[in-house]
């Protein structure tokens, strides 16, 4: 999980394992720290839990919490799929047309640059509680698949475009052997970003919906236990929507390199 | 200039004609003029360059040519061989980039025109391995582009042009971005490929030494405009060899190029 190779030298394996060991010593000394505080101090569990605490309700709720979960999570994938789908076709038509670019280009951008909070109580009036918050996932994920999948669609080698030229390739052809695979990093870009904002867009539409009853996501969880007092369980709930977006990262990150190793200069390793 | 024209003219009534450009010009959006008026025959299975200084407009020529842009007066035309097999492309184009599929292995590369006629499968894998023996590439049909080097890039840029069997082959100062020693070694491969194929070449080069030692004829074009300069036929014992590019013909003819380019470089300062 190396983000950037920073030196020229290559990093020993002593160096890599320095930077993997470090973030986990201070994530340990940090919460050694809070467990400490919260009991010489005698912090009440409704002001701030000690993680023990955090831990124990989330073993004790997981009932509740993965059920939450789950919904949140099923959520997201719907908002994460309906935005790939949507943005990648988006640009492709924007692709093949300009006066269609032209004409709908702004309207993308308009409903990227409005805050989704403040669209998610008009999508509840009109729409189904679950649709709703599906659409309001998809709205904040889609722009940057949309967005990084024109920009590549137009990052074509002129001469490869000029070749497929002389070669008489159809339209279809040119789209699948040159278009497609010259945007694919820049589409797996959008994706890995459009994850992280599907999760966000599910949660932002959660918290605007409030009142639900079973099988509502987590971030409803956290309201509902924000309303009780029951903090230990907003931690916990928190907790879990943390690693779920790490996971989702992780996962498109992964698929984007495996996908992209042999040839990419992004998914290349150092050495070459 | 114009003697030479006719002599050519007349071989033209025996051999039929490959490519043939009459009174081409073209001018580009933004007013630049960049070509003509251009004439330019050329017999089938002869090896010319195009010789003259950036932005001359021979890369130009050569697009015009590859139909890849209309000239903007005149006419462009190229003959194309019939019934061949393979649909519709006479011509291969190598460009001054590799410009090959980072995505995908050398064999699909090379095989990209013949995928985008739809041969069939089995065929198409016979003559791509064809292709690539015949740059010498025969090992690295598995590798990706970013593995190669340099030289090698280059010999598959080489072999997919040749793998529709083309008549014409179109090069677009193909092997400018190399080194010397590699440089030798594909000009040698290249004409050793010429005289196997018989293809027609029109080879765009800046470069007087490797215009001389590869071709038949060297076209020296004028600044831009481009125009022709002068018509230089080379002339010397076939096959050439390594011992063509000592000798003292070849000295003797790289000094008349040289001469016949030096009018077009005049006032060029940039350059």
């Amino acid at each position: 999980m190396s983000a950037q190779s920073s030196a020229p030298a290559k990093p020993s394996a002593a160096q890599r394992a320095v930077r993997f060991v470090l973030p986990i010593i201070v994530f340990a000394a940090g919460l050694a720290a809070w467990e400490l505080v919260v009991r010489v101090k005698e912090v009440p569990p409704y002001v701030l839990p000690a993680p023990s605490a955090i831990f124990l309700t989330l073993i004790n709720d997981w009932a509740v919490l993965s059920q939450s979960l789950a919904t949140t999570l099923l959520t997201t994938l719907e908002g994460f799929v309906a935005a790939s789908i949507g943005g990648i076709a988006l640009a492709l038509l924007f692709n093949q047309s300009k006066w269609v670019e032209y004409s709908l280009f702004p309207y993308a951008v308009v409903l990227q640059v409005t805050p989704v909070i403040a669209i998610a109580p008009l999508l509840l009036i009109y729409l189904e509680q679950q649709t709703a918050v599906v659409v309001c996932a998809f709205i904040v994920a889609f722009f940057p698949v949309l967005s990084n999948t024109t920009l590549g669609l137009n990052s074509v080698d002129r001469n490869l475009a000029g070749l497929f030229q002389l070669y008489e390739a159809s339209g279809p052809q040119t789209l699948r052997f040159l278009k497609l695979p010259s945007a694919l990093p820049y589409i797996l870009g959008g994706l890995r970003i459009a994850g992280g904002l599907s999760l966000i867009g599910a949660v932002v539409a959660e918290i605007a919906a409030g009142t639900a009853g079973a099988g509502s996501g987590l971030a409803y969880r956290i309201a509902e236990s924000g309303y009780r007092l029951n903090i230990p369980r907003m931690f916990a709930a928190l907790l879990l929507l943390s690693l779920a977006g790490i996971v989702i990262y992780g996962l498109l990150a992964l698929i984007s390199h495996l996908v992209l190793r042999r040839w990419h200069e992004s998914a290349l390793g150092k050495e070459s | 200039m114009s003697d030479v024209k006719i002599s050519s003219g007349v071989e033209a009534g025996l051999t039929a004609l490959a490519v043939s450009l009459r009174d081409v010009t073209k001018t580009y959006d933004n007013g630049v003029m960049a070509l003509g008026p251009f004439d330019l025959a050329v017999r089938k299975g002869e090896f010319i360059s195009l010789l003259g200084p950036s932005g001359c407009g021979k890369s130009t020529a050569l697009r015009l040519i590859a139909g890849l842009g209309a000239p903007s007066s005149g006419t462009v035309r190229v003959s194309r061989h019939e019934g061949a097999a393979q649909p519709g492309h006479g011509i291969g184009f190598v460009f001054q980039e590799p410009t090959l599929m980072p995505w995908t292995s050398v064999r699909e590369n090379v095989r990209l025109p013949l995928k985008l006629a739809r041969v069939p499968k089995a065929e198409a894998r016979a003559r791509v391995d064809e292709a690539l023996a015949s740059v010498g590439l025969a090992e690295f049909t598995d590798a990706f582009p970013r593995e190669l080097s340099g030289g090698m890039k280059m010999r598959v840029s080489l072999a997919r042009a040749l793998v529709t069997d083309p008549d014409i082959l179109l090069m677009d100062e193909p092997f400018a971005a190399l080194d010397e020693i590699t440089r030798f070694r594909l000009n040698n491969d290249l004409l050793a490929l010429w005289r196997g194929l018989g293809k027609t070449v029109i080879f765009v080069t800046h470069s007087v030494f490797e215009s001389v030692y590869l071709s038949q004829r060297v076209v020296v074009m004028t600044a831009r405009p481009g125009r022709i300069q002068a018509d230089i036929r080379i002339e010397t014992v076939e096959p050439r060899g390594e011992e063509f590019r000592t000798s003292s013909a070849y000295a003797d003819y790289c000094r008349k190029v040289s001469a016949a380019l030096a009018p077009s470089y005049s006032g060029q300062s940039m350059l």
